[in-house]
């Protein structure tokens, strides 16, 4: 079974400032990191290797080149290969053109059973790549899946986590997984596969390699434009209610009321 | 201080101190108070080929030598000295089989250990401790087997481990000729074990007794000839104490980390405790202590691992230098913590118990003395 996984390299740090300025992300001086949903994913990824006893694992990325580093640290975890798709062209890249991109990399890649993708990246946020990709590709996509009941090459029954509980879902493949850290407990690398990863071969691939529309990818394939992008200012200080018990309730059923009767 | 180690020791490193951070740092203080033996840890251990460090590659292992088991040891120890001991003792228990064990020996035992079943050493008995020519355990020969009787105490990974180095009397006229080394499976007939020590320190490694009952041992099983038991267990030391060392500069390092960190949060008199002079020295002198211990482990490694043939005073020295510095390091961390160090809620206290053990197993800090000054001795009459 060949399984692709989606990793994206974000800045190692929980409040990622934004400049004020530019309206971007601050990354200078900040370490990258494999966004840490997408371990869940690469653990998940390897697990089902593991546990067919054959097949491949290709961990995917679309960044600069030192995402480089990304794709090696998936390949000490356990994954086969690396494929870097890296332009200047792609630059600018908002979510759908990042969906169209990874999707054209994704079909140089034959017989593919899984495509999975963490639930979101910390960074960005929005969770649309995962169901981006599988628009472009036209394959069914399953969000949030927090179990994998059963797999075999050609269907997958997975568990979906909602607020509520979590849907079964039996699902045609390939299709795209995105996962929620309830889904396993990634591993750390092992010295054999960091000795592997230093000397693997990253495959790097092109826009023109890719065959993408020039229209398609980058700044001018991006149809979001970004009006606005602040912090929200900070949760302003709580109120204390003192007193008597019988007292401090009443006040309180009152002001409840008052907020959701309004 | 850079210590030009190879791409593979760096990795090691690493790979070591991340699994220390993520993995061993969060529950030391669980394992510590609970005194139990850390068997999750040694799965994420051997998974990421961590047990195997020290094993040549033709037996599955990572074919490294002694310094890469004290630069494992060394990061991992700063994690926690207790839980560590899984994989260091392991390494005790195991290089028998390297230095002295046959091909069929090796092949049975080492792929087993690299990939995560863990080996103990058994030598110290109630009555023979730093005079380990005491041992009372006896190996009878009957045919294809020998029949071991005695106990041994205080064994390291004692219960948990499946594979054993066991020291006995073959021959009991010949004295220190007379004792032979054998290895020993959990599941023979005859092996059992007694009392759980309750520790002053190290309590995430389990220390217990070993107790043979006509406990029958194929003579496979035997480890170089009869007689050899004593050399086995003295090159086993030579080997293993850069170990025990490593581990003391891992404690030492962890508690200097802590203090300095302490330092400048800590504010009294409307400043922080760093800004102290009578602080500062005191955090100096952690430093270079623990810089010049690593500094003589990492010596002692490498001229170990080179093959040179007087290893046993350079082993001594590192070990007595470490260990004592250990002792020093964390004893001045605790001062650093102030009252704070004495409790538990600090993790001071508990680095200054896990140093003690340092400066007593493997050969004490006297004993250690003693084989550096024969070495001295004997040097200089040769010129
Ligand atoms: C409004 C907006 C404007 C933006 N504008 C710009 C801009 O002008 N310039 C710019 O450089 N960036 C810009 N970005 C950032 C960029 O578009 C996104 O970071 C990127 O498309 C991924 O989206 P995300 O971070 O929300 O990932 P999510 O959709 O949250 O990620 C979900 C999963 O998709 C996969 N994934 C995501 N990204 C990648 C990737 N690159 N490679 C492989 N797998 C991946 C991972 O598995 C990840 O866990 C913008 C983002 C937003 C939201
Ligand atoms: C936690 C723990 C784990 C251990 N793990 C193992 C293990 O895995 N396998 C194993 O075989 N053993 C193990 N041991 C045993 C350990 O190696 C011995 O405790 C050690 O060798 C000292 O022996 P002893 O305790 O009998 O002390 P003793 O020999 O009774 O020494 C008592 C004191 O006398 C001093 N002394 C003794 N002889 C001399 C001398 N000739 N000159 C100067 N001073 C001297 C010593 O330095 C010490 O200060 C372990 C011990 C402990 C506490």
């Amino acid at each position: 079974m060949k399984i692709i996984v989606l990793i994206k390299q974000v800045p190692d740090s929980t409040d990622v400032k934004i400049d004020p300025v530019t309206n971007t992300l601050k990354r200078e001086g900040v370490a990258s990191i494999i966004n840490p949903f997408d371990m869940y994913a690469i653990e998940e990824a390897i697990r089902i290797r593991e546990r067919f006893g054959e097949g491949e694992v290709v961990a995917l990325t679309m960044g600069p080149p030192q995402a480089e580093e990304a794709l090696r640290e998936a390949i000490s975890m356990g994954c086969d290969r690396g494929i870097l798709v890296s332009d200047r062209k792609f630059a600018g890249s908002d979510t759908w053109a990042t969906s169209y991109t990874l999707s054209q990399a994704i079909r140089k890649i034959d017989d593919f059973s899984v495509v999975f993708c963490g639930k979101q990246a910390s960074d960005g946020d929005t969770a649309q790549v995962g169901p981006g990709v599988s628009m472009h590709l036209d394959i069914p996509q399953v969000t949030y899946v927090k179990k994998i009941d059963k797999i075999d090459k050609g269907s997958a029954t997975v568990e979906r986590m909602t607020e509520e509980g979590f849907d079964i879902i039996e699902t045609p493949l390939p299709a795209v997984f995105t996962v929620v850290k309830e889904i396993n407990e990634p591993r750390l690398p092992s010295l054999k596969g960091k000795m592997r990863a230093k000397k693997a071969e990253i495959r790097k691939m092109s826009a023109d390699e890719l065959s993408c529309e020039e229209d398609k990818i980058g700044l001018d394939g991006s149809p979001t434009r970004v009006s606005k992008v602040f912090s929200p200012p900070p949760r302003g200080g709580g109120r204390v209610l003192e007193g008597e018990p019988e007292e401090v309730s009443r006040e309180l059923t009152g002001l409840l009321k008052d907020i959701v009767i309004g | 201080m850079d210590y030009l180690l190879t791409e593979e020791q760096k990795m090691i490193k690493d790979l070591c101190r991340q699994i220390a951070e993520e993995k061993i740092k969060p529950v030391a203080a669980e394992y510590d108070e609970k005194n139990e033996f850390p068997w999750d840890i040694v799965k994420v251990m051997a998974e990421s080929d961590i047990m195997g460090i020290y094993i040549p590659e033709e037996y599955g292992g990572m074919g490294g030598g002694v310094m890469d088991l004290a630069i494992a040891t060394e990061e991992l120890s700063w994690g926690c000295g207790g839980i560590s001991l899984a994989f260091a003792a392991s390494g005790l228990g195991t290089f028998p089989i390297i230095l002295f064990g046959n091909e069929e020996q090796k092949k049975k035992y080492l792929p087993r250990i690299a990939s995560g079943t863990i080996a103990a050493f058994a030598l110290t008995e109630a009555e023979a401790g730093s005079d380990a020519g005491g041992i009372k355990t006896t190996a009878v020969k009957d045919g294809d087997h020998y029949i071991l009787n005695g106990t041994k105490q205080w064994i390291t990974n004692g219960g948990e481990a499946e594979v054993y180095s066991v020291v006995a009397m073959t021959d009991r006229k010949k004295g220190a000729r007379g004792a032979s080394a054998f290895i020993v499976e959990k599941d023979m007939p005859g092996v059992s074990f007694g009392k759980k020590e309750d520790k002053l320190g190290i309590r995430g490694s389990a220390t217990r007794e070993v107790i043979f009952t006509d406990c029958r041992v194929p003579k496979e099983n035997l480890l170089g000839r009869e007689g050899l038991g004593f050399i086995v267990a003295m090159k086993t030391f030579d080997h293993s104490r850069p170990g025990v060392a490593a581990q003391a500069v891992g404690i030492a390092q962890r508690a200097l980390d802590e203090a300095v960190k302490y330092a400048h949060e800590r504010r009294q008199f409307g400043t922080t405790i760093s800004s102290f002079q009578g602080v500062q020295f005191m955090l100096a002198d952690m430093a270079i202590q623990t810089e010049a211990a690593r500094a003589i482990v990492y010596s002692a490694a490498r001229m170990i691992d080179s093959g040179a043939k007087d290893i046993a005073k350079v082993s001594a020295m590192c070990k007595t230098f470490a260990s004592d510095t250990a002792m020093k390091v964390t004893t001045d961390a605790v001062q650093v913590f102030g009252g704070y160090g004495y409790m538990k809620e600090y993790p001071a206290e508990k680095l200054m118990r896990d140093a003690k053990i340092t400066q007593i197993y493997e050969g004490t800090n006297q004993i250690q003395r003693g084989v550096i000054a024969s070495a001295l001795i004997k040097e200089s009459l040769a010129k």
